[in-house]
Protein backbone atom coordinates (compact mmCIF):
# COMPACT_ATOMS: atom_id res chain seq x y z
CA UNK A 1 0.00 0.00 0.00
CA UNK A 2 2.76 2.41 -1.35
CA UNK A 3 0.11 5.08 -2.34
CA UNK A 4 -1.58 5.20 1.02
CA UNK A 5 1.44 5.20 3.40
CA UNK A 6 2.74 8.08 1.04
CA UNK A 7 -0.13 10.53 1.33
CA UNK A 8 -0.37 9.30 5.53
CA UNK A 9 3.49 10.50 6.37
CA UNK A 10 5.57 8.47 7.97
CA UNK A 11 3.35 6.76 10.32
CA UNK A 12 4.82 3.48 9.95
CA UNK A 13 1.99 0.64 9.53
CA UNK A 14 -1.08 0.49 7.72
CA UNK A 15 -3.39 -1.89 8.45
CA UNK A 16 -6.39 -3.63 5.87
CA UNK A 17 -8.35 -6.24 4.92
CA UNK A 18 -7.70 -8.62 1.69
CA UNK A 19 -10.94 -7.27 0.55
CA UNK A 20 -10.58 -3.97 0.77
CA UNK A 21 -6.89 -3.76 -0.36
CA UNK A 22 -8.02 -6.01 -3.66
CA UNK A 23 -11.07 -3.86 -4.48
CA UNK A 24 -9.25 -0.92 -4.03
CA UNK A 25 -6.80 -2.22 -6.68
CA UNK A 26 -9.75 -3.50 -8.56
CA UNK A 27 -11.85 0.15 -8.45
CA UNK A 28 -9.00 2.14 -9.19
CA UNK A 29 -7.54 1.20 -12.65
CA UNK A 30 -10.81 -0.43 -13.90
CA UNK A 31 -9.52 -0.98 -17.70
CA UNK A 32 -12.37 -0.62 -20.25
CA UNK A 33 -12.98 -2.88 -23.71
CA UNK A 34 -12.45 -0.36 -26.44
CA UNK A 35 -15.52 -1.46 -28.11
CA UNK A 36 -18.52 1.05 -29.57
CA UNK A 37 -21.84 -0.20 -31.32
CA UNK A 38 -23.94 3.21 -31.95
CA UNK A 39 -24.54 6.89 -30.90
CA UNK A 40 -23.93 5.77 -27.17
CA UNK A 41 -20.42 5.08 -27.92
CA UNK A 42 -20.08 8.43 -29.79
CA UNK A 43 -20.96 9.88 -25.52
CA UNK A 44 -18.56 7.72 -24.75
CA UNK A 45 -16.31 8.83 -26.41
CA UNK A 46 -16.80 12.13 -24.98
CA UNK A 47 -16.71 10.87 -21.55
CA UNK A 48 -13.57 9.24 -22.19
CA UNK A 49 -12.36 13.13 -23.81
CA UNK A 50 -11.05 16.32 -23.11
CA UNK A 51 -14.00 17.45 -20.92
CA UNK A 52 -15.01 14.67 -19.03
CA UNK A 53 -11.93 13.34 -19.30
CA UNK A 54 -12.36 9.39 -17.62
CA UNK A 55 -8.85 9.12 -16.71
CA UNK A 56 -9.68 10.78 -13.05
CA UNK A 57 -11.13 7.27 -12.14
CA UNK A 58 -8.11 5.17 -13.62
CA UNK A 59 -9.62 4.36 -16.91
CA UNK A 60 -8.50 6.15 -19.56
CA UNK A 61 -6.81 3.41 -20.42
CA UNK A 62 -8.81 1.22 -23.53
CA UNK A 63 -8.19 -2.35 -24.33
CA UNK A 64 -8.48 -3.36 -27.89
CA UNK A 65 -8.25 -6.87 -26.90
CA UNK A 66 -10.98 -8.68 -24.28
CA UNK A 67 -8.55 -10.52 -22.83
CA UNK A 68 -6.64 -7.53 -21.16
CA UNK A 69 -10.37 -5.55 -20.29
CA UNK A 70 -11.88 -5.71 -16.62
CA UNK A 71 -14.88 -3.88 -18.54
CA UNK A 72 -17.27 -4.16 -20.78
CA UNK A 73 -19.49 -1.06 -22.08
CA UNK A 74 -22.39 -2.41 -24.33
CA UNK A 75 -22.41 1.19 -25.82
CA UNK A 76 -25.37 1.24 -28.14
CA UNK A 77 -28.26 -0.84 -29.92
CA UNK A 78 -27.77 -4.88 -30.02
CA UNK A 79 -28.59 -6.41 -33.03
CA UNK A 80 -29.30 -9.90 -33.50
CA UNK A 81 -26.41 -10.10 -36.06
CA UNK A 82 -24.35 -8.49 -33.36
CA UNK A 83 -25.38 -10.38 -30.32
CA UNK A 84 -23.48 -13.84 -30.61
CA UNK A 85 -20.11 -11.37 -31.20
CA UNK A 86 -20.85 -9.59 -28.09
CA UNK A 87 -21.29 -12.84 -25.75
CA UNK A 88 -17.89 -13.90 -27.49
CA UNK A 89 -15.99 -10.91 -26.26
CA UNK A 90 -17.79 -11.47 -23.34
CA UNK A 91 -16.75 -14.72 -22.35
CA UNK A 92 -12.79 -13.82 -23.78
CA UNK A 93 -12.80 -11.29 -20.86
CA UNK A 94 -10.36 -12.96 -17.89
CA UNK A 95 -12.61 -12.64 -14.68
CA UNK A 96 -12.79 -10.36 -12.69
CA UNK A 97 -15.24 -8.63 -15.74
CA UNK A 98 -18.08 -6.42 -15.21
CA UNK A 99 -20.40 -4.57 -18.06
CA UNK A 100 -22.35 -1.84 -17.89
CA UNK A 101 -25.06 -1.43 -20.48
CA UNK A 102 -25.00 1.90 -21.44
CA UNK A 103 -28.08 3.63 -22.84
CA UNK A 104 -31.50 2.78 -23.45
CA UNK A 105 -31.40 0.24 -26.33
CA UNK A 106 -28.90 -1.74 -24.48
CA UNK A 107 -30.37 -1.78 -21.57
CA UNK A 108 -34.19 -2.23 -22.96
CA UNK A 109 -33.76 -2.25 -26.75
CA UNK A 110 -35.12 1.70 -25.64
CA UNK A 111 -37.75 2.69 -29.16
CA UNK A 112 -36.76 0.07 -30.85
CA UNK A 113 -39.55 -2.86 -30.44
CA UNK A 114 -38.78 -5.04 -33.56
CA UNK A 115 -37.11 -7.89 -35.46
CA UNK A 116 -33.72 -6.60 -35.65
CA UNK A 117 -32.81 -5.95 -32.12
CA UNK A 118 -31.98 -7.79 -28.69
CA UNK A 119 -34.44 -6.31 -26.41
CA UNK A 120 -32.04 -5.59 -24.33
CA UNK A 121 -28.14 -7.06 -23.79
CA UNK A 122 -29.02 -8.60 -20.67
CA UNK A 123 -30.54 -11.66 -22.95
CA UNK A 124 -26.82 -12.67 -24.08
CA UNK A 125 -24.97 -11.63 -21.38
CA UNK A 126 -25.09 -10.35 -17.33
CA UNK A 127 -25.06 -6.52 -16.56
CA UNK A 128 -24.08 -5.28 -13.34
CA UNK A 129 -24.73 -1.30 -14.02
CA UNK A 130 -28.04 -0.46 -15.92
CA UNK A 131 -27.21 3.10 -17.30
CA UNK A 132 -30.15 5.33 -19.03
CA UNK A 133 -30.87 7.65 -21.19
CA UNK A 134 -30.72 8.12 -25.51
CA UNK A 135 -27.85 8.66 -25.33
CA UNK A 136 -26.52 9.46 -21.57
CA UNK A 137 -25.07 12.25 -20.77
CA UNK A 138 -21.38 11.78 -20.05
CA UNK A 139 -22.16 12.29 -16.44
CA UNK A 140 -24.67 9.61 -16.32
CA UNK A 141 -21.68 7.36 -17.84
CA UNK A 142 -19.90 8.54 -15.20
CA UNK A 143 -22.60 8.18 -12.25
CA UNK A 144 -22.92 4.53 -13.53
CA UNK A 145 -18.93 3.64 -13.13
CA UNK A 146 -19.07 5.01 -9.86
CA UNK A 147 -22.20 3.04 -8.74
CA UNK A 148 -19.87 -0.27 -10.44
CA UNK A 149 -17.05 0.87 -8.06
CA UNK A 150 -19.32 0.63 -5.23
CA UNK A 151 -20.56 -2.59 -5.98
CA UNK A 152 -16.66 -3.71 -6.49
CA UNK A 153 -16.02 -2.17 -2.90
CA UNK A 154 -18.55 -4.35 -1.51
CA UNK A 155 -17.31 -7.49 -2.66
CA UNK A 156 -16.10 -10.06 -0.46
CA UNK A 157 -13.23 -12.52 -0.77
CA UNK A 158 -15.34 -15.82 -0.26
CA UNK A 159 -17.86 -15.40 -2.97
CA UNK A 160 -14.51 -14.87 -5.87
CA UNK A 161 -14.11 -18.48 -4.83
CA UNK A 162 -17.06 -19.89 -6.07
CA UNK B 1 -30.92 -17.31 -34.91
CA UNK B 2 -31.68 -19.20 -31.22
CA UNK B 3 -30.33 -16.62 -28.56
CA UNK B 4 -28.47 -18.80 -25.56
CA UNK B 5 -29.15 -17.36 -22.09
CA UNK B 6 -26.03 -16.89 -20.55
CA UNK B 7 -25.82 -20.23 -18.84
CA UNK B 8 -26.58 -22.46 -22.07
CA UNK B 9 -23.44 -20.74 -24.47
CA UNK B 10 -22.10 -23.47 -26.00
CA UNK B 11 -20.79 -24.23 -30.30
CA UNK B 12 -23.41 -21.75 -31.69
CA UNK B 13 -20.99 -18.87 -31.78
CA UNK B 14 -18.13 -21.78 -33.93
CA UNK B 15 -17.79 -20.16 -37.24
CA UNK B 16 -18.53 -23.95 -39.34
CA UNK B 17 -18.36 -22.38 -43.01
CA UNK B 18 -15.74 -23.18 -45.32
CA UNK B 19 -13.18 -21.64 -47.77
CA UNK B 20 -15.22 -23.02 -50.66
CA UNK B 21 -18.15 -20.96 -49.57
CA UNK B 22 -16.54 -17.95 -50.62
CA UNK B 23 -15.70 -18.93 -54.09
CA UNK B 24 -15.68 -15.99 -56.63
CA UNK B 25 -15.50 -13.38 -53.92
CA UNK B 26 -12.01 -13.76 -52.94
CA UNK B 27 -9.39 -14.75 -56.21
CA UNK B 28 -8.50 -18.74 -56.38
CA UNK B 29 -5.09 -18.59 -54.70
CA UNK B 30 -6.88 -17.99 -51.23
CA UNK B 31 -8.77 -21.42 -52.10
CA UNK B 32 -5.67 -23.29 -52.64
CA UNK B 33 -4.03 -21.61 -49.18
CA UNK B 34 -1.70 -19.32 -50.76
CA UNK B 35 -2.95 -16.32 -49.62
CA UNK B 36 -4.17 -15.90 -46.11
CA UNK B 37 -7.56 -14.63 -45.43
CA UNK B 38 -7.84 -12.47 -42.40
CA UNK B 39 -11.30 -11.42 -40.59
CA UNK B 40 -11.73 -7.73 -39.62
CA UNK B 41 -13.74 -6.85 -37.22
CA UNK B 42 -17.05 -6.60 -36.29
CA UNK B 43 -14.90 -5.81 -32.99
CA UNK B 44 -12.19 -3.60 -34.17
CA UNK B 45 -11.02 -0.39 -33.02
CA UNK B 46 -10.54 1.27 -36.15
CA UNK B 47 -13.67 0.08 -38.49
CA UNK B 48 -15.57 3.31 -36.78
CA UNK B 49 -18.34 0.76 -35.25
CA UNK B 50 -19.10 -2.74 -35.98
CA UNK B 51 -18.03 -2.73 -39.83
CA UNK B 52 -16.61 -6.38 -40.47
CA UNK B 53 -14.04 -7.05 -43.33
CA UNK B 54 -12.42 -10.16 -44.68
CA UNK B 55 -9.28 -9.50 -46.01
CA UNK B 56 -7.82 -11.44 -48.65
CA UNK B 57 -3.67 -10.76 -48.05
CA UNK B 58 -0.92 -11.81 -49.96
CA UNK B 59 1.85 -10.97 -47.26
CA UNK B 60 1.06 -8.05 -46.24
CA UNK B 61 -0.70 -6.57 -49.13
CA UNK B 62 -4.52 -6.44 -49.23
CA UNK B 63 -5.52 -8.75 -52.67
CA UNK B 64 -9.44 -8.64 -51.92
CA UNK B 65 -11.83 -6.92 -49.61
CA UNK B 66 -14.79 -8.27 -48.59
CA UNK B 67 -17.12 -5.62 -46.42
CA UNK B 68 -19.57 -7.45 -44.41
CA UNK B 69 -22.88 -4.60 -42.89
CA UNK B 70 -25.49 -4.94 -40.70
CA UNK B 71 -24.15 -5.67 -37.71
CA UNK B 72 -26.22 -2.69 -36.20
CA UNK B 73 -29.37 -3.11 -38.37
CA UNK B 74 -31.75 -1.60 -36.43
CA UNK B 75 -35.09 -1.97 -38.79
CA UNK B 76 -35.92 1.82 -38.46
CA UNK B 77 -37.34 1.71 -41.91
CA UNK B 78 -39.75 -0.44 -41.05
CA UNK B 79 -40.02 1.16 -37.77
CA UNK B 80 -41.28 4.14 -39.51
CA UNK B 81 -43.95 2.51 -41.42
CA UNK B 82 -45.90 2.12 -37.34
CA UNK B 83 -45.47 6.08 -36.46
CA UNK B 84 -46.74 9.66 -37.89
CA UNK B 85 -45.08 11.37 -39.43
CA UNK B 86 -43.51 13.37 -36.41
CA UNK B 87 -42.90 10.50 -34.59
CA UNK B 88 -40.75 9.40 -37.36
CA UNK B 89 -38.28 12.53 -36.80
CA UNK B 90 -36.58 10.90 -33.39
CA UNK B 91 -35.65 7.64 -35.30
CA UNK B 92 -34.32 9.56 -38.07
CA UNK B 93 -31.83 11.18 -35.40
CA UNK B 94 -30.60 7.47 -34.39
CA UNK B 95 -29.31 6.57 -38.22
CA UNK B 96 -26.75 8.87 -38.71
CA UNK B 97 -25.64 9.44 -34.78
CA UNK B 98 -22.72 12.08 -36.07
CA UNK B 99 -24.84 14.25 -38.20
CA UNK B 100 -28.56 13.96 -36.60
CA UNK B 101 -30.29 17.31 -37.84
CA UNK B 102 -28.45 16.23 -41.33
CA UNK B 103 -31.21 13.11 -41.11
CA UNK B 104 -33.88 15.43 -39.40
CA UNK B 105 -33.79 17.71 -42.19
CA UNK B 106 -33.61 15.04 -45.57
CA UNK B 107 -36.84 13.72 -43.59
CA UNK B 108 -38.70 16.87 -42.89
CA UNK B 109 -37.90 18.23 -46.47
CA UNK B 110 -39.66 14.77 -47.96
CA UNK B 111 -42.31 15.14 -45.69
CA UNK B 112 -42.96 18.98 -46.25
CA UNK B 113 -42.61 18.26 -50.00
CA UNK B 114 -45.12 15.05 -49.54
CA UNK B 115 -47.95 17.26 -48.42
CA UNK B 116 -46.93 20.52 -50.10
CA UNK B 117 -46.03 22.36 -46.74
CA UNK B 118 -43.78 25.95 -46.65
CA UNK B 119 -41.55 26.44 -44.25
CA UNK B 120 -41.02 30.18 -43.12
CA UNK B 121 -37.84 32.27 -44.05
CA UNK B 122 -36.50 32.59 -40.42
CA UNK B 123 -36.89 29.30 -39.63
CA UNK B 124 -34.95 28.14 -42.85
CA UNK B 125 -31.99 30.39 -41.65
CA UNK B 126 -32.55 28.19 -38.08
CA UNK B 127 -32.34 25.45 -40.08
CA UNK B 128 -28.86 25.99 -42.00
CA UNK B 129 -27.25 27.14 -38.46
CA UNK B 130 -28.29 23.60 -37.54
CA UNK B 131 -27.27 22.33 -40.36
CA UNK B 132 -23.69 23.77 -40.12
CA UNK B 133 -23.25 23.32 -36.99
CA UNK B 134 -24.16 19.50 -37.46
CA UNK B 135 -21.33 19.41 -40.81
CA UNK B 136 -18.84 20.60 -37.69
CA UNK B 137 -19.72 18.29 -35.11
CA UNK B 138 -19.87 15.70 -37.47
CA UNK B 139 -16.09 16.94 -38.96
CA UNK B 140 -14.96 17.15 -35.62
CA UNK B 141 -15.60 13.55 -34.56
CA UNK B 142 -14.17 12.23 -38.31
CA UNK B 143 -11.18 14.56 -37.67
CA UNK B 144 -10.69 13.05 -33.99
CA UNK B 145 -10.95 9.59 -34.52
CA UNK B 146 -9.38 9.42 -37.95
CA UNK B 147 -6.19 11.32 -36.93
CA UNK B 148 -6.54 8.64 -33.19
CA UNK B 149 -6.53 5.75 -36.03
CA UNK B 150 -4.08 7.03 -37.53
CA UNK B 151 -1.83 6.94 -34.30
CA UNK B 152 -2.00 11.07 -33.45
CA UNK B 153 -3.58 11.15 -30.24
CA UNK B 154 -3.67 14.71 -29.42
CA UNK B 155 -5.68 15.73 -32.59
CA UNK B 156 -8.28 13.62 -30.70
CA UNK B 157 -8.27 15.41 -27.60
CA UNK B 158 -8.43 19.03 -28.87
CA UNK B 159 -11.54 18.21 -31.48
CA UNK B 160 -13.69 16.59 -28.50
CA UNK B 161 -13.13 20.08 -26.83
CA UNK B 162 -14.66 21.88 -29.75
CA UNK B 163 -17.17 19.46 -29.89
CA UNK B 164 -18.56 20.04 -26.66
CA UNK B 165 -19.59 24.08 -27.38
CA UNK B 166 -21.44 22.82 -30.26
CA UNK B 167 -22.68 19.88 -28.25
CA UNK B 168 -24.08 23.19 -25.79
CA UNK B 169 -25.33 24.85 -28.26
CA UNK B 170 -27.79 21.67 -29.25
CA UNK B 171 -28.78 21.55 -25.79
CA UNK B 172 -29.73 24.95 -25.83
CA UNK B 173 -32.03 24.83 -28.88
CA UNK B 174 -32.99 21.42 -28.06
CA UNK B 175 -32.66 20.28 -24.19
CA UNK B 176 -30.80 17.20 -25.96
CA UNK B 177 -26.91 17.32 -26.60
CA UNK B 178 -26.80 14.65 -29.62
CA UNK B 179 -30.19 12.99 -30.35
CA UNK B 180 -32.48 16.86 -31.07
CA UNK B 181 -35.01 16.28 -33.25
CA UNK B 182 -35.08 19.82 -33.63
CA UNK B 183 -36.25 19.57 -36.90
CA UNK B 184 -40.00 18.93 -37.90
CA UNK B 185 -41.78 19.48 -40.65
CA UNK B 186 -42.88 22.59 -40.89
CA UNK B 187 -40.07 24.57 -39.58
CA UNK B 188 -38.07 24.03 -35.74
CA UNK B 189 -39.28 22.53 -33.11
CA UNK B 190 -39.09 25.76 -30.59
CA UNK B 191 -38.02 29.24 -31.26
CA UNK B 192 -34.04 29.70 -30.43
CA UNK B 193 -33.25 30.54 -26.80
CA UNK B 194 -32.31 34.41 -26.12
CA UNK B 195 -29.01 32.72 -25.21
CA UNK B 196 -27.85 31.19 -27.83
CA UNK B 197 -27.13 33.78 -30.63
CA UNK B 198 -24.65 35.41 -28.18
CA UNK B 199 -23.22 31.66 -27.77
CA UNK B 200 -22.52 31.37 -31.65
CA UNK B 201 -21.20 34.83 -32.14
CA UNK B 202 -18.45 33.56 -29.76
CA UNK B 203 -18.18 30.45 -31.44
CA UNK B 204 -17.56 31.80 -34.49
CA UNK B 205 -14.78 33.99 -33.34
CA UNK B 206 -13.57 30.77 -31.52
CA UNK B 207 -13.74 28.24 -33.89
CA UNK B 208 -11.29 29.45 -37.23
CA UNK B 209 -7.80 29.52 -34.27
CA UNK B 210 -8.54 26.30 -33.88
CA UNK B 211 -8.83 24.64 -36.65
CA UNK B 212 -5.68 26.33 -37.60
CA UNK B 213 -4.44 24.31 -34.16
CA UNK B 214 -5.63 21.02 -35.91
CA UNK B 215 -4.10 22.16 -39.58
CA UNK B 216 -0.58 22.65 -37.40
CA UNK B 217 -0.52 19.42 -36.07
CA UNK B 218 -1.40 17.61 -39.33
CA UNK B 219 -1.26 19.09 -43.05
CA UNK B 220 2.41 19.93 -43.01
CA UNK B 221 3.33 16.85 -40.56
CA UNK B 222 5.37 14.93 -42.62
CA UNK B 223 4.59 11.65 -41.23
CA UNK B 224 0.82 12.14 -41.29
CA UNK B 225 1.75 13.28 -45.49
CA UNK B 226 3.94 9.76 -45.82
CA UNK B 227 0.67 8.18 -44.05
CA UNK B 228 -1.50 9.26 -46.48
CA UNK B 229 -0.41 11.11 -49.47
CA UNK B 230 -0.78 8.34 -52.50
CA UNK B 231 -2.56 5.81 -50.32
CA UNK B 232 -6.69 5.17 -51.36
CA UNK B 233 -6.89 6.86 -54.50
CA UNK B 234 -9.81 6.52 -56.15
CA UNK B 235 -10.51 8.22 -59.85
CA UNK B 236 -13.41 10.70 -60.10
CA UNK B 237 -15.17 8.75 -63.28
CA UNK B 238 -14.79 5.14 -60.66
CA UNK B 239 -16.17 7.19 -57.16
CA UNK B 240 -18.96 8.45 -59.15
CA UNK B 241 -19.71 5.06 -60.50
CA UNK B 242 -19.64 3.61 -57.17
CA UNK B 243 -22.03 6.23 -55.97
CA UNK B 244 -19.36 7.90 -53.73
CA UNK B 245 -20.68 11.30 -52.63
CA UNK B 246 -19.86 14.49 -50.44
CA UNK B 247 -16.47 15.10 -48.63
CA UNK B 248 -14.66 12.31 -50.67
CA UNK B 249 -16.45 12.71 -53.97
CA UNK B 250 -15.05 16.03 -53.83
CA UNK B 251 -11.73 14.55 -52.75
CA UNK B 252 -11.53 13.08 -56.14
CA UNK B 253 -11.70 16.47 -57.30
CA UNK B 254 -15.69 16.30 -58.77
CA UNK B 255 -17.36 19.53 -57.56
CA UNK B 256 -20.49 18.11 -56.93
CA UNK B 257 -22.49 19.46 -53.69
CA UNK B 258 -26.19 19.24 -53.72
CA UNK B 259 -26.12 22.73 -51.25
CA UNK B 260 -25.07 24.43 -54.84
CA UNK B 261 -25.97 21.72 -57.19
CA UNK B 262 -29.98 21.73 -55.93
CA UNK B 263 -30.27 24.04 -53.39
CA UNK B 264 -32.97 23.43 -50.60
CA UNK B 265 -33.52 25.77 -47.17
CA UNK B 266 -32.70 29.05 -48.78
CA UNK B 267 -28.63 27.80 -50.04
CA UNK B 268 -28.54 29.25 -52.96
CA UNK B 269 -28.38 32.79 -50.69
CA UNK B 270 -25.16 31.99 -48.95
CA UNK B 271 -21.80 32.57 -50.60
CA UNK B 272 -19.20 29.52 -50.02
CA UNK B 273 -17.10 27.90 -52.02
CA UNK B 274 -17.23 24.15 -52.54
CA UNK B 275 -13.61 23.30 -52.14
CA UNK B 276 -11.93 20.04 -54.38
CA UNK B 277 -8.89 17.93 -53.97
CA UNK B 278 -7.00 17.04 -57.24
CA UNK B 279 -5.07 13.32 -56.06
CA UNK B 280 -8.07 11.44 -55.06
CA UNK B 281 -6.15 9.79 -52.09
CA UNK B 282 -6.89 10.06 -48.22
CA UNK B 283 -4.53 13.58 -47.75
CA UNK B 284 -7.15 15.09 -50.39
CA UNK B 285 -10.39 13.58 -48.36
CA UNK B 286 -8.96 15.43 -45.41
CA UNK B 287 -8.35 18.33 -46.82
CA UNK B 288 -11.36 19.03 -48.36
CA UNK B 289 -13.32 18.20 -44.98
CA UNK B 290 -10.41 20.85 -43.06
CA UNK B 291 -11.71 23.09 -45.83
CA UNK B 292 -15.06 22.60 -45.91
CA UNK B 293 -15.15 23.29 -42.32
CA UNK B 294 -13.81 26.55 -42.47
CA UNK B 295 -16.87 27.27 -45.54
CA UNK B 296 -19.28 25.76 -43.07
CA UNK B 297 -18.01 28.93 -40.66
CA UNK B 298 -18.28 31.09 -43.49
CA UNK B 299 -22.13 30.00 -43.86
CA UNK B 300 -22.73 30.27 -40.03
CA UNK B 301 -21.39 33.84 -39.60
CA UNK B 302 -23.54 35.32 -43.35
CA UNK B 303 -26.92 32.85 -41.47
CA UNK B 304 -26.35 34.70 -38.32
CA UNK B 305 -26.45 38.14 -39.65
CA UNK B 306 -29.47 37.23 -41.81
CA UNK B 307 -31.06 35.80 -38.38
CA UNK B 308 -33.41 37.96 -36.66
CA UNK B 309 -33.82 37.09 -32.95
CA UNK B 310 -37.83 37.21 -33.04
CA UNK B 311 -39.96 36.10 -35.96
CA UNK B 312 -41.93 32.76 -36.96
CA UNK B 313 -40.13 29.69 -36.36
CA UNK B 314 -42.53 27.05 -37.98
CA UNK B 315 -45.26 27.73 -40.56
CA UNK B 316 -48.59 28.61 -39.32
CA UNK B 317 -50.64 25.71 -41.32
CA UNK B 318 -52.76 24.70 -38.40
CA UNK B 319 -53.65 21.41 -40.05
CA UNK B 320 -49.71 20.58 -40.02
CA UNK B 321 -48.13 22.03 -37.11
CA UNK B 322 -49.24 22.35 -33.76
CA UNK B 323 -50.94 25.93 -32.17
CA UNK B 324 -48.49 27.82 -29.55
CA UNK B 325 -49.33 27.54 -26.26
CA UNK B 326 -50.39 30.98 -25.62
CA UNK B 327 -53.42 30.32 -28.62
CA UNK B 328 -54.59 26.98 -26.45
CA UNK B 329 -55.98 29.32 -23.68
CA UNK B 330 -58.28 31.45 -26.32
CA UNK B 331 -59.37 29.72 -29.51
CA UNK B 332 -60.89 26.15 -29.41
CA UNK B 333 -60.27 25.47 -32.47
CA UNK B 334 -56.45 25.74 -31.77
CA UNK B 335 -57.23 23.35 -29.03
CA UNK B 336 -59.03 20.60 -31.52
CA UNK B 337 -55.76 21.34 -33.71
CA UNK B 338 -53.44 20.21 -30.61
CA UNK B 339 -55.38 17.36 -30.02
CA UNK B 340 -55.79 16.12 -33.49
CA UNK B 341 -52.08 16.56 -34.40
CA UNK B 342 -50.87 14.74 -30.94
CA UNK B 343 -53.02 11.89 -31.33
CA UNK B 344 -53.57 11.04 -34.68
CA UNK B 345 -51.14 13.30 -36.65
CA UNK B 346 -51.72 14.57 -40.16
CA UNK B 347 -52.55 12.73 -43.37
CA UNK B 348 -50.35 12.59 -46.54
CA UNK B 349 -51.46 11.55 -49.95
CA UNK B 350 -50.28 8.01 -51.47
CA UNK B 351 -47.76 9.99 -53.64
CA UNK B 352 -43.87 9.27 -53.09
CA UNK B 353 -41.45 11.73 -53.23
CA UNK B 354 -37.34 11.66 -52.87
CA UNK B 355 -35.46 14.65 -51.65
CA UNK B 356 -31.78 14.61 -51.17
CA UNK B 357 -29.40 16.73 -48.81
CA UNK B 358 -26.01 17.31 -48.42
CA UNK B 359 -24.93 15.36 -45.12
CA UNK B 360 -21.39 16.09 -43.94
CA UNK B 361 -20.84 12.25 -44.70
CA UNK B 362 -22.33 13.07 -48.58
CA UNK B 363 -26.10 12.76 -50.22
CA UNK B 364 -28.35 11.51 -48.06
CA UNK B 365 -31.47 10.76 -49.70
CA UNK B 366 -35.15 10.31 -48.57
CA UNK B 367 -37.56 8.08 -50.75
CA UNK B 368 -41.15 8.93 -48.88
CA UNK B 369 -44.43 7.10 -49.65
CA UNK B 370 -47.45 8.43 -47.90
CA UNK B 371 -50.17 6.17 -47.82
CA UNK B 372 -53.14 8.53 -47.76
CA UNK B 373 -53.44 8.11 -44.52
CA UNK B 374 -51.25 9.39 -41.00
CA UNK B 375 -48.11 6.88 -41.43
CA UNK B 376 -45.97 6.32 -44.03
CA UNK B 377 -46.45 3.45 -46.25
CA UNK B 378 -42.60 3.05 -47.01
CA UNK B 379 -39.74 5.21 -46.08
CA UNK B 380 -35.84 4.39 -47.67
CA UNK B 381 -33.18 6.77 -47.38
CA UNK B 382 -30.06 6.68 -49.37
CA UNK B 383 -27.11 6.96 -47.26
CA UNK B 384 -22.99 8.17 -48.20
CA UNK B 385 -22.26 5.35 -45.85
CA UNK B 386 -23.25 2.50 -47.51
CA UNK B 387 -22.03 3.55 -50.95
CA UNK B 388 -18.17 4.15 -49.21
CA UNK B 389 -18.50 1.13 -47.98
CA UNK B 390 -18.78 -0.77 -51.25
CA UNK B 391 -16.30 1.46 -52.54
CA UNK B 392 -13.93 0.36 -50.09
CA UNK B 393 -12.84 -2.89 -52.11
CA UNK B 394 -11.62 -0.38 -55.21
CA UNK B 395 -9.54 1.66 -52.83
CA UNK B 396 -7.68 -0.72 -50.63
CA UNK B 397 -6.73 -3.32 -53.36
CA UNK B 398 -2.99 -3.14 -53.12
CA UNK B 399 -2.42 -1.28 -50.46
CA UNK B 400 -0.60 -2.26 -46.62
CA UNK B 401 -3.39 -3.51 -44.28
CA UNK B 402 -2.01 -1.00 -42.21
CA UNK B 403 -3.02 1.88 -44.39
CA UNK B 404 -6.52 0.22 -44.60
CA UNK B 405 -7.25 1.82 -41.06
CA UNK B 406 -6.57 4.85 -42.63
CA UNK B 407 -8.42 4.72 -45.92
CA UNK B 408 -12.02 3.70 -43.35
CA UNK B 409 -11.33 6.93 -41.88
CA UNK B 410 -10.84 8.86 -44.75
CA UNK B 411 -14.31 7.88 -46.42
CA UNK B 412 -16.00 9.14 -42.83
CA UNK B 413 -18.17 6.20 -42.55
CA UNK B 414 -20.86 5.94 -39.77
CA UNK B 415 -22.37 2.16 -39.28
CA UNK B 416 -25.48 3.44 -37.73
CA UNK B 417 -25.99 5.35 -41.46
CA UNK B 418 -25.05 2.38 -43.59
CA UNK B 419 -27.12 -0.30 -42.08
CA UNK B 420 -30.60 1.49 -40.21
Amino acid sequence: MGVISSKLGNLGIVTTTLDEAVNWGRTGAMWPLLFGLACCAIEYMSTQASNYDLARFGMELNRASPRQADLLIVAGRVSRKMAPVIRQLYDQMAAPKWVISMGDCASCSGVYNNYALVQGVDEVIPVDVYVAGCPPRPEQLIHGILTLHEKVRGDHIKEWAS
Amino acid sequence: MVLQTPEKTGEVYKWEGSVEELKGLVTERAITGETMLLNMGPHHPSTHGVLRLLLELDGEEIVSCLPDVGYLHTGIEKNMEHKTYEKCVTLTDRMDYLAPMSNNLAFCLAVEKLVDLDVPERAQIIRVICMELTRLNSHLVWLGTHALDMGAMSVFLYCFREREIILEMFEMLSGQRMMSSYIRPGGVWRDIPPEFMPALEKFLDYMPGKIDDYEKLLTNNPLWIDRTQGIGIIEPDVAMAWGVSGPSLRGSGVSWDIRKAMPYSGYEQYDFNVPVGEHGDVYDRFYVRILEMRESVKILGQALKRLTPKGPFRSDNRKFVPPPRSELGQSMEAVIHHFKLWTEGFSAPDEEVFVAIESPRGEIGCYLHGAGDNKPRRVHFKTPSFMHIAALPVMSKGHLIADLVGIIGSVDIVLGDCDR
